[in-house]
């Protein structure tokens, strides 16, 4: 009976696991090229700078609060989102870059 | 597109990013302009028409009521300071010090920044404290440190003014004087101060003899990152890029810098950071920088050239400039190209005193 249990334990982890994405959002002419995007808690969100400068990508969103520095053209920085809400994702060196990421139960 | 989903188990996220990043092909970013005059690769260098809020349009009652009212001391705690008195058009919307004196001649910590062009920064002040025009116009007024003036005491002096009441109504008709309409007057007026028609514009435009050998040579400097480097932060078609960056200057390496705009996003990057400001006009605006601490365009370049002076912090588009005399002075030949034809500039009368 234990081993059922923890044989349909494992399936439920290894289903779940299977479910969790990777989704790219890239920065390119100072935009990200996403304005919002749905993902879901344990999905990952991978920020790829594609300009020819820095970029910086941070949130102080409650739901989910990071600073990925700052790093050059071709350069990734990844974020696994933990908690269920709204993160407004933005670039401190310009502005003007602005999304939205939207987890979902 | 750069954006893709990809399936994983989580338990295999670091091999699998690696192939994605490997597999990954970004579009090249860099840009390659034909360095003729009227070249269609040059075009985004072209300023747009002037932007505005839908609830503001610009018109010619908002305007002069916005003049009068940018020129006119008694919006002051004092009666003696004016949106002008640090924004004058005898020195290119600024003042000509190094940082602004504000209330009773007080030297305040930064250079008051340019009013030209103003209207196409998606952010002001310094720091970027302010989201627009109307949000910045009364930040002056209310601060004691600079105008130093009880608002409503200022709001009843225009009420009671006949001349300002009938400008009020023409321009906003039933909006009434108020907090928001005189913000949003002077915002109208400041959309008027714009600068669009510099040597480098009129050649950007195919008037080939608008700027010489050396302003085009300049050019081709500024935009290229591995000689001039300006381009990245100061950016078509404004010069600016709207961002923040720490540039390095030697009063951030004193005790207790200011901290830019650090104050307003507390994001390690942004400790020292301070706007880019437009080049435009800019042989009318020296000293140059926030703390006002170059008295030149050679200064300018000198600091650019160290790649910074304190490098604690520093912006990570900042870089050691290798450039030969002649470079140098090819890059300030075509910033004074930035510069649009002066006219003398008409005062407004103000309205009378009305005791």
């Amino acid at each position: 009976m234990a081993s059922k249990n923890i044989a349909a334990i494992l399936s439920l982890v290894i289903s779940t696991s299977v479910m969790a994405e990777t989704v790219e959002v890239g920065q390119k002419d100072k935009k990200f090229t996403q304005d919002s995007l749905d993902i879901k808690v344990g999905d990952t969100v991978k920020f790829t700078n594609n300009d020819a400068f820095f970029h910086n990508v941070f949130s102080l969103s409650d739901a989910e609060m990071f600073d990925l520095g700052s790093y050059p053209k071709g350069e990734s920085r990844d974020v696994t989102f933990t908690t269920p809400g709204e993160v407004e994702v933005e670039c401190a060196i310009h502005p003007e870059m602005k999304m939205t990421i939207n987890v979902q139960e | 597109m750069s954006i893709a989903r990809i399936a994983k188990p989580t338990i295999t996220t670091s091999v699998l990013v690696s192939a994605f990043m490997f597999g990954l092909t970004p579009a090249q970013a860099d840009e390659h302009y034909v360095f003729e005059a009227g070249h269609t690769s040059l075009q985004e260098w072209l300023m747009p028409e002037v932007p505005y809020p839908d609830n503001n349009k610009p018109n010619a009652e908002r305007v002069d009521l916005g003049k009068m009212l940018f020129f006119d001391p008694r919006l002051s705690g004092d009666g003696n300071m004016s949106c002008a008195t640090c924004h004058s058009p005898l020195f290119g919307w600024s003042d000509g010090l190094p940082t602004a004196k504000g209330f009773k001649s007080k030297v305040l910590g930064r250079a008051s920044p340019t009013v030209t062009n103003s209207a196409y920064n998606s952010l002001q002040m310094w720091d970027g404290r302010k989201k627009s025009l109307e949000d910045q116009a009364l930040g002056p007024m209310l601060s004691s440190a600079e105008m130093n003036v009880d608002l409503s005491m200022a709001i009843n002096f225009l009420k009671g003014n006949s001349t300002y009441v009938q400008a009020f109504e023409k321009a906003y008709p039933g909006q009434g004087i108020k907090d928001e309409t005189l913000a949003m007057a002077i915002a109208s007026f400041e959309r008027t101060v714009i600068s669009n028609n510099s040597p480098f514009d009129r050649w950007i435009k195919g008037d080939k003899t608008a700027m010489n050998k050396q302003q085009v040579n300049g050019f081709k400097l500024f935009v290229d990152p591995e000689k001039g480097n300006c381009a990245v932060c100061h950016s078509a078609p404004n010069f600016s890029d709207s961002g923040f960056h720490n540039i390095g200057l030697k009063s951030w390496g004193q005790e207790n810098p200011d901290m830019g705009r650090y104050a307003i996003k507390p994001i390690n990057l942004m400790k020292g950071a301070f706007k880019t400001p437009t080049l435009r006009d800019i042989t009318l605006t020296a000293p140059y920088f926030h703390d006002g601490s170059a008295m030149t365009l050679s200064d300018v370049m000198d600091h650019y050239e160290t790649g910074g002076s304190v490098q604690t912090n520093l912006s990570p588009n900042m870089k050691k400039l290798t450039l030969t005399q002649t470079e140098k002075a090819d890059l300030v030949e075509f910033m004074k190209a930035l510069t649009s034809p002066q006219k003398p500039f008409v005062l407004p009368i103000l309205p009378e005193n009305a005791f």
